[in-house]
């Protein structure tokens, strides 16, 4: 999987069985009654990193970002920062910020005093924090707006606001749940950007909490996806895509085909699936599958052909019709049904402006890909 | 927005502006003229106890000729006694310390409900509310049960051997100020309540989340952003108690003074009517011109922006 590293390529501490930790989540286990909201959770996050919680509303990823904010307590278990154990430090002592879903802007205060507020709080000299304010100011580039209060403000800005303030007070860490959540699509990927950078330049922490797999891909180092309380999977956006380790996260990000079948062998030299109908797909690689297990072939879209005619050259084929078809402007979007009623999606990128003799509609079509093209699932 | 709007002429807008200015007119204006009117008479020995200065039926000359007639010789009377400008400082002190210990009261509960579980505030409001469920006498007149010398307090306080002596608090201006802080506490905790309930608690998080301890965080963001609860509140505890009547009568015995024990005394037992209105038309300008100017000054503050 060496291809499949961080997007930073020199970055990749995790990879470093010496490298040090720098936040842990050890065990946390947190219930509000007798629901379990985080469940054993064991987490390891290393400094500079751009780490994303990525999963569907109440899976926990907010009540674990707010347990490092000290918001809320663990149930059990520890959470460590720098070495240090966490228990019992209220929120105004920890090296963290936090950035609100909500912005959590002071409506009674100008722009100007939201960002000094912690500065203040420090008891840093006036002068120090004026000239931190002008730096935090020219940082999200709102140095015209100042004097404004946050009621005279856009979403956008009022963002930029949440973010110069959750970062003048320089924290080792920060934490920022759903921070792009409330901006239109445009908006939204141009800050992506923009918080990467910040990141990068600053050298700090980010621990991000999204629902948006988008958002998380582009911007995270790594990504952990939660499933009511549990880890799923933690891994580069890379490695989540292209080698998801179950069903769960391979359909959670971007979308898949699963092919159920059982493993005939597996070898050195490959594998061989028998699928539900009967037809043999030939794989490079058998991942934890055993020889008789029942398993599951992920392949993506965009790694399916579609074609009118069998390729010669490729072994994993099937027939069917093609059953709808989603233009998309960039690639379009195939549903081919098998001869079982299976359905499966493939896509393909539009190089070409008009294509001759183009799929329709209930044309006959065979999909079919390549032996290194799927993962085999076993959970 | 405009387009939204009612077209201007629209009937049935027109009725439903009416209809409030035609309550205050009838229930506030009208009355408020006929006691301003016998506020200018003088006093006299029949029936009603005052002479008027004009009549509606006795036609413009008249009119013209009551008008030229009017004294203030009633205002000028309630200058020169001590005992109203005493009454009026003393309604206002009382009040004043009254509504300082409301909302001391009011803020912790108002504050407690709107943090409490969403499912049992609906709970809490009802019991704010229950207390209205009783008269506001007979509540006032308890009381007296409790706080007379050999009452529940006195007898709790003196099994507990806090004390070995009967406190003396009935008919003291400590009782009136409890039976206001009493009677009044709803009307502090419902206004509080509803801006402390809309608050965003992620605020108060942010604060901390920046360092404040819960107390700072309480002092810089809680409390500034419920003041137009607290005022609201204090405004409806204050003007009510200002002229309030029956809780100094129940609670308050002889000695304390307050306005509208006075203006009480001046319509029953002195049958002054034309001074008695006096005493009501001041207190009236009193309380409505500071208020008036005050609430001018908010609203500008908030065209401002906040």
């Amino acid at each position: 999987m060496a291809s499949l590293g961080s997007t930073r390529r020199s970055f990749a501490p995790w990879t470093d069985p010496n490298a040090k930790a720098y936040i842990r989540f050890d065990n946390v286990t947190k219930r509000f009654g007798d629901s379990v909201v985080v469940d054993n959770l064991s987490l390891t996050i290393y400094e500079r990193e751009f780490f994303a919680l990525l999963g569907a509303s109440g899976c926990g990823k907010t009540t674990l970002l707010r347990m490092l904010g000290g918001f809320e307590t663990p149930t059990s278990g520890r959470i460590l920062l720098d070495g240090q154990d966490l228990a019992g430090v209220p929120p105004y002592r920890r090296p963290v910020n936090m950035m609100f879903q909500s912005y959590a802007l002071f409506p009674h205060m100008t722009v100007e005093k939201n960002i000094a507020f912690g500065l203040k709080q420090e008891g840093m000299p006036k002068a120090e924090i004026a000239e931190r304010v002008r730096q935090m100011l020219k940082l999200v580039k709102l140095e015209a707006y100042a004097d404004r209060k946050p009621h005279q403000l856009s979403g956008g800005q009022r963002q930029r606001v949440a973010l110069a303030r959750s970062l003048a007070k320089r924290p080792k860490v920060l934490l920022l749940d759903e921070p792009l959540g409330a901006l239109d699509k445009k908006l939204r990927e141009e800050t992506q950007f923009e918080l990467m950078d910040l990141q990068q330049d600053l050298g700090l922490t980010f621990i991000v909490v999204t629902h948006d797999q988008e958002e998380a891909m582009t911007m995270a180092d790594r990504i952990a996806i939660m499933d009511q309380g549990r880890v799923m999977q933690v891994a580069t956006p890379a490695e989540i895509y292209e080698a998801p380790v179950s069903r769960f996260v391979a359909d959670f990000v971007g979308s898949i085909n699963l092919l159920e079948g059982t493993l005939l062998e597996a070898g050195r030299s490959g594998a061989r699936i028998r699928d539900v109908s009967g037809a043999e797909f030939g794989v490079t690689d058998a991942g934890e599958g055993q020889v008789g297990q029942t398993v599951w072939l992920a392949v993506r879209p965009e790694k399916v052909r579609v074609t009118r005619q069998r390729p010669a050259d490729v072994r994993n084929a099937l027939e069917g019709e093609v059953w709808d078809i989603a233009y998309l402007g960039d690639m379009t979007v195939y549903n081919v049904k098998l001869d079982d009623g299976r359905l499966i999606k493939a896509s393909s990128i539009n190089s070409v402006r008009a294509v001759e003799d183009a799929l329709t509609w209930h044309d006959r079509a065979w999909v079919s890909f390549a032996e290194d093209a799927g993962v085999v699932l076993v959970r | 927005m405009r387009k939204s709007r009612q077209p201007k002429g629209s009937w049935g807008r027109r009725f439903l502006i009416a209809v409030p200015y035609l309550w205050l007119f009838v229930f506030f204006l009208v009355p408020f003229f006929i006691v301003f009117r016998i506020s200018l008479s003088q006093p006299a020995i029949a029936m009603p106890p005052y002479t008027p200065i004009f009549e509606l039926d006795a036609g413009l000359s008249s009119f013209v000729q009551a008008l030229k007639e009017l004294s203030l010789d009633n205002y000028l009377f309630l200058l020169d006694d001590p005992l109203y400008v005493n009454a009026y400082l003393s309604s206002l002190l009382i009040a004043a310390v009254s509504t300082v210990f409301t909302l001391l009261v009011g803020y912790p509960v108002a504050y407690g409900m709107a943090r409490a579980p969403t499912a049992i505030r609906p709970v809490l409001l009802m019991m704010v509310i229950l207390p209205f469920w009783t008269s506001f006498l007979i509540r006032v007149y308890a009381w007296i049960g409790i706080l007379k010398p050999e009452g529940l307090l006195n007898q709790f306080l003196l099994f507990l051997g806090v004390i070995d002596q009967p406190l003396v608090i009935l008919n003291t201006t400590a009782a009136i100020i409890i039976g206001i802080v009493y009677s009044y506490l709803p009307f502090m905790v419902l206004p509080l309540y509803a801006t402390l309930e809309k608050m965003d608690y992620a605020l108060v998080e942010a604060a901390e989340d920046l360092g404040c301890t819960p107390l700072a965080a309480f002092w810089k963001i809680t409390l500034p952003l419920s003041m137009p609860g607290v005022i609201a509140g204090s405004m409806l505890v204050f003007i009510p108690a200002v002229g309030e009547f029956v809780i100094p009568d129940l609670l308050g015995g002889s000695r304390t003074l307050m306005i509208g024990k006075t203006l009480w005394n001046e319509f029953f037992s002195n049958r002054d009517w034309p001074v008695s209105s006096a005493v009501a038309i001041v207190l009236l300008v009193v309380l409505v011109v500071p208020i008036a100017y005050f609430q001018r000054a908010q609203a500008r503050a908030r065209e401002r922006g906040l």
